[in-house]
């Protein structure tokens, strides 16, 4: 018999018999009903307090304040996508200007040493955020994939405001994750980090050392 | 630095050099009241016991579902294009992926974290075979650059400082001596960076296997984890079989208690959910993702109701935390891959009794295992019971069991039960030990090793009690 019959025949014929599977509540990791705002106000504390940066824009100005922000980092070459909005009003945004725009959407065989060498930073879009701990939820596509969130030393990723939800259960039940996974599916909360050092934490470790989050709002706020 | 080996059956001696060395204590103690504290206030505002019940439900019914579950599993995998390989231990575990690499002519693999792969001594077999196996995580990185295994499951180099660190950097991989902990960051990141892009194999564990949906999710901060899953062309998962959960939506409550348990963390950096390989169109992640699943003697523990427990585990690491043993002795004293009282319960099954006989009486029984426990593992309860099996008083259905038994212990307790039950022999064989109380010896093993050999009283109590009632009355 294979590994596996062997496997499955011990724990079918169980020496103290079957056993009874009980239910579970899922009340406590649900329900939490804050208000927009406090999903925002909770989601901006969350993520800053590990060391995430959170830049409020609109989503009229918010290509503005990315040519300003990339200018501020001194970012010169930025990997992104094209077909996604975000990816395509940054193109629009920024080809007129002094920032090398690197085309992601290509295999990364093609340009893997360019990623990890010489990539300042990548940019995405987001699905939605969770405010309960500060989480993006991304689900990389051929047009933004897996890792471009992950090698550049910079994250920047677009969030509209209206998107963040209150719990992680909340988002894989309201969107029906279970119904169709993507080959992968990420939460992101915060730029990479270590403690492995006696404890002291240090960011970068292999990932981005900085997550900067633009989170964009319908309009201006008061 | 002296590299060692440890065993447990050593455990007493490791554990007495650990408790003489203040290096290795201080490392320890400061971490681990550290990460108590995070722990405590990061349930502050949770309804912990409410979330604790429903985490151990939710394994629970994992495990009482296993073999379907299990059978799920791998049917969504395959459906999703992840190849499905089963291991009845380590041994084969290891050879499965031995193969693999050999099969797409490997030479060298990145590793992400994985107990279950320092549990089958994985790179070691690999390196045998000639494929360099190397570890990403900082922390396994570390520890692998020192020639050692890891002493926590979550903080694999907590055993070492900043200053120790910097000496194993310094002397294996020419860094510059230094306390900056960001430098020291940064230069394990390019040291690695290279590594992951030439890798041709990666490996990483698994912290839950969803079988509704085929997805293996994995739980990490430094990003080692996604590296490892998504640069080289082929990742292979390897995890235990118990780690596999039913829903989707059984992921969230066990993600927020192992996250705040292990480290006091809200969240992690990252959590990253593999459903497949790369698919046409998609232009990153791996051609081939394989998983394999290992018993390792995990089929033998889930026979027997009391020891099933076990199987719940999360591997937080919060019970080693708590720990006042662990605590002190650190993680090498046990000897074993998973060390403290998750260690102390689990690792005999693995190796036997024979080997870790000492291991469940490495515990004060004060009880902070169990109450930390994110799943409630009653840890105390499997201890005493393994205690039981170790002087053969269980079922007998652990391996090793009774081979703490002795025949003198046996007697000994056999004529105390028959004395204690025959009242006049009792009471006879009472004065003669208060008569013969100068022969009672001065040395009584272990027992005497810190503290002075009691005497027997030349009375018994019961004796000092009447005489003293007896004098009363006359008094009245
Ligand atoms: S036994 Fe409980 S506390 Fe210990 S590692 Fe496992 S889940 Fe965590």
């Amino acid at each position: 018999m294979s590994a596996r019959d062997n496997i499955l025949k011990r724990l079918r014929e169980r020496t103290d018999g079957p056993l009874t599977a009980p239910d579970s509540d899922f009340g406590v990791v649900t329900g939490r009903g804050w208000s927009a705002e406090e999903r925002l106000e909770r989601f901006e504390r969350w993520i800053s307090s590990v060391h995430g940066e959170v830049l409020h824009t609109t989503r009229d100005s918010w290509t503005t304040d990315l040519v300003a922000l990339l200018q501020a980092k001194g970012i010169r070459r930025l990997a992104l996508g094209r077909e996604h909005p975000v990816a395509a009003e940054a193109r629009a945004a920024l080809a007129e200007g002094e920032v090398t725009l690197i085309d992601a959407d290509r295999d990364v065989e093609e340009w893997q040493l360019e990623q990890f060498e010489t990539t300042d930073a990548g940019l995405t879009s987001t699905r939605g955020g969770i405010a309960e701990t500060g989480s993006l939820w991304l689900w990389p596509t051929p047009d933004e994939p897996r890792l471009i969130s992950l090698v550049p030393p910079i994250h920047i990723a677009v969030l509209d405001a209206d998107t963040i939800e209150d719990t992680f259960f909340d988002v894989i039940e309201a969107h029906g994750w279970a119904g169709g996974m993507p080959t992968n599916a990420l939460l992101v909360s915060g730029p990479s980090k270590t403690a492995d050092i006696e404890q002291t934490l240090a960011y970068g470790v292999h990932g981005p050392r900085e997550l900067i989050v633009l989170v964009r709002h319908a309009e201006e706020r008061p | 630095m002296t590299v060692e080996t440890y065993t447990p059956r050593a455990f007493h001696r490791q554990a007495h050099d650990a408790l003489g060395n203040p290096q290795i204590r201080s490392n320890f103690r400061r971490a681990m009241d550290g990460l108590m504290t995070k722990r405590r206030d990061v349930f502050s505002d949770w309804d912990l016991e409410t979330l604790r019940e429903l985490g151990a439900n939710i394994r629970l019914r994992a495990l009482a579902r296993l073999p379907d579950l299990l059978e799920q599993l791998e049917a969504n995998c395959e459906a999703n294009g992840i190849r499905v390989h089963w291991a009845e231990d380590g041994e084969e575990a290891c050879r499965i992926i031995r193969e693999l690499c050999e099969s797409h002519g490997a030479k060298s693999v990145i590793k992400g974290k994985s107990m279950v792969s320092e549990e089958m001594h994985l790179n070691a077999h690999l390196e045998a075979a000639g494929i360099e196996a190397l570890e990403s995580d900082l922390g396994e990185y570390l520890v692998q650059l020192n020639e050692q295994t890891p002493s926590h499951i979550i903080m694999p180099a907590i055993h070492l400082n900043t200053d120790e660190i910097s000496d194993i950097m310094h002397d294996k991989t020419g860094t510059d001596r230094t306390r900056d902990v960001d430098y020291m960051t940064a230069a394990a990141r390019a040291q690695l960076r290279e590594r992951f892009m030439n890798a041709d194999v990666g490996v990483s564990g698994v912290n839950f296997a969803v079988a509704e949906t085929g997805t293996l999710c994995l739980v990490e901060n430094e990003g080692n984890g996604r590296m490892t899953t998504t640069v080289p062309p082929v990742h292979i998962a390897v995890t235990g079989i118990e780690k596999v959960v039913e829903h989707l939506r059984d992921v969230p409550p066990l993600y927020a208690l192992l996250t705040r348990s292990a480290t006091g963390q809200h969240v992690t950096t990252y959590f990253n959910m593999i459903s497949g390989p790369r698919k046409a169109g998609e232009h990153d992640g791996p051609r081939e993702v394989h998983l394999v699943l290992v018993d390792s003697g995990r089929s033998r523990i889930y026979q027997d109701d009391e020891l099933l427990d076990t199987l719940r585990c999360i591997r937080c690491g919060a019970c080693m935390n708590h720990c006042p043993v662990y605590t002190r002795v650190g993680g090498h004293s046990y000897g074993t891959t998973y060390p403290g009282p998750i260690g102390s319960i689990l690792m005999p099954h693995m190796l036997g009794l024979e080997e870790t006989k000492d291991l469940p009486t490495a515990s004060s029984l004060c009880g902070a295992c169990g109450e930390v426990c994110p799943v409630k593992i009653p840890i105390p309860d499997l201890l005493v019971r393994l205690r039981r099996e170790a002087v053969g008083e269980g079922r007998g259905n652990v391996h090793g069991a009774g081979v703490k038994r002795t025949k003198k212990e046996v007697a000994a307790w056999k004529t105390w039960q028959w004395l204690a039950t025959h009242p006049s022999a009792w009471r006879g064989s009472l004065t003669m030990a208060g008569k013969l109380r100068a022969l009672t010896p001065s040395k009584l093993g272990p027992w005497t090793q810190y503290r002075t050999a009691p005497k027997l009283a030349k009375r018994s109590l019961h004796a000092l009690v009447k005489s003293h009632r007896r004098e009363g009355e006359g008094e009245s």
